[in-house]
């Protein structure tokens, strides 16, 4: 979270919006542990990184969706063993679980 | 509010931990929680708020992070649970980072302190001549001090513990001895002292004088310093003694030149 904080005060300090995505829990071998922190704002524009670049991607289109519906947040679960493995797996076989809500607190 | 208060913690080293509600009832809802202060926010009952907030803080004490699961009103004891919904909390610890603590301004220090900055340790650079311990020789450094070791041991031991360093690079006797007693007097997970094979046993017949001589405080000392992996530069040096550091935190068994015999650089 600590390498986040300045990209959100900026984004903030101009009235974007922002969500926050956390790796909440990993099975197997996962790439980032508990608390990587990646955060997105309305314009797509992300700091941080919560894998090895392997599913970034999805979360940035996860994140923008909740902030466009005003959800309160929700869990993602990205794996090797998933249907979408081919889009957005993570190579080394482990199954990351990511909290994406919009930071609005 | 929330935010901003997590934010001004973590940029000033303070303990705090964010728990959040992943799954259940109010999913989204944030609650902060800091030792000895008021708690921030809502899980959306209070009593949640109580038992998760106390079970956090002593999550943060162990510097963990991790997904707890309670009942709608914070109930945990199996019979309780039964037939609620569960909330599902994510509780993350902020703790201070690690300190490392370097003691001799010479050339291997600025290598030392640049890697442990990327490692993510607090780092101190101290030593007793003052046209080397400046500011402008290790700008990486978050402290530079001018001063004997023994002061700053007294001072700063205490908060010192196993995620923590000790690393003693100055060769010289009148530095190094006072450095390695007052770091054997802390609960400090690394100490490693620089140093040949020759110049460690010199300095160990002095320690032997000043009555360091228990078996249980000299395996403490990682002397020569580093893993064997033949580093010639300082910043070779640096990894080694990093990589050294985070295998003895974890227990993993390492080539540590303590260990092996012979030449340190090939």
């Amino acid at each position: 979270m600590r390498e986040i904080l300045n990209d959100i005060d900026q984004w903030r300090s101009q009235n974007k919006r922002v969500a926050v995505a956390r790796v909440v829990d990993i099975e197997g071998s996962g790439p980032r542990d508990p608390g990587a922190a990646m955060a997105v704002n309305q314009d797509g524009v992300v700091s941080g990184s919560v894998s090895g670049g392997c599913v970034e991607g999805a979360v940035v289109a996860e994140a923008l969706e909740i902030l466009a519906s005003n959800s309160p947040g929700r869990l993602v679960k990205f794996g090797y063993s998933d249907d979408e493995a081919f889009a957005v797996g993570l190579t080394c076989g482990g199954v990351v679980h990511l909290f994406i809500q919009p930071l609005n607190w | 509010m929330i935010y901003k208060t997590l934010a001004d913690r973590i940029r000033n080293n303070k303990p705090v931990v964010l728990l959040t509600v992943i799954d259940g009832p109010n999913i989204g809802a944030t609650l902060l929680a800091t030792p000895n202060l008021e708690n921030l926010g809502t899980l959306g009952d209070a009593e949640l708020d109580r038992v998760a907030a106390r079970d956090a803080l002593g999550e943060l004490e162990a510097g963990r992070t991790s997904v707890r699961s309670y009942g709608p009103s914070g109930q945990v004891t199996p019979e309780d649970l039964h037939d609620t919904p569960t909330v599902r909390v994510f509780v993350e610890s902020f703790s201070p980072p690690p300190q490392m603590i370097i003691f001799g301004a010479v050339d291997f220090t600025g290598a030392l302190a640049k890697v442990a900055k990327v490692l993510g340790y607090y780092v101190l650079v101290c030593d007793a001549r003052e046209v080397f311990a400046t500011k402008r020789r290790f700008p990486m450094a978050d402290e530079v001090l001018v001063t004997w070791p023994t002061p700053v041991l007294i001072e700063r031991g205490s908060d010192l513990g196993p995620r923590d360093a000790i690393c003693i690079l100055t060769h010289d006797p009148k530095f190094d001895v006072p450095a390695i007693q007052g770091a054997l007097a802390t609960n400090v997970g690394y100490i490693g002292v620089m140093g040949s094979r020759k110049t460690h046993a010199k300095r160990l017949e002095r320690l032997t004088e000043v009555g360091v001589t228990q078996q249980k405080d000299l395996a403490r000392l990682m002397s020569p310093i580093g893993l064997d992996i033949g580093s010639r530069t300082p910043e070779e040096t640096a990894i080694s003694i990093c990589a050294e550091i985070i295998g003895r935190r974890v227990g993993r068994v390492v080539p540590s030149l303590r260990e092996s015999t012979g030449p340190i650089h090939k």
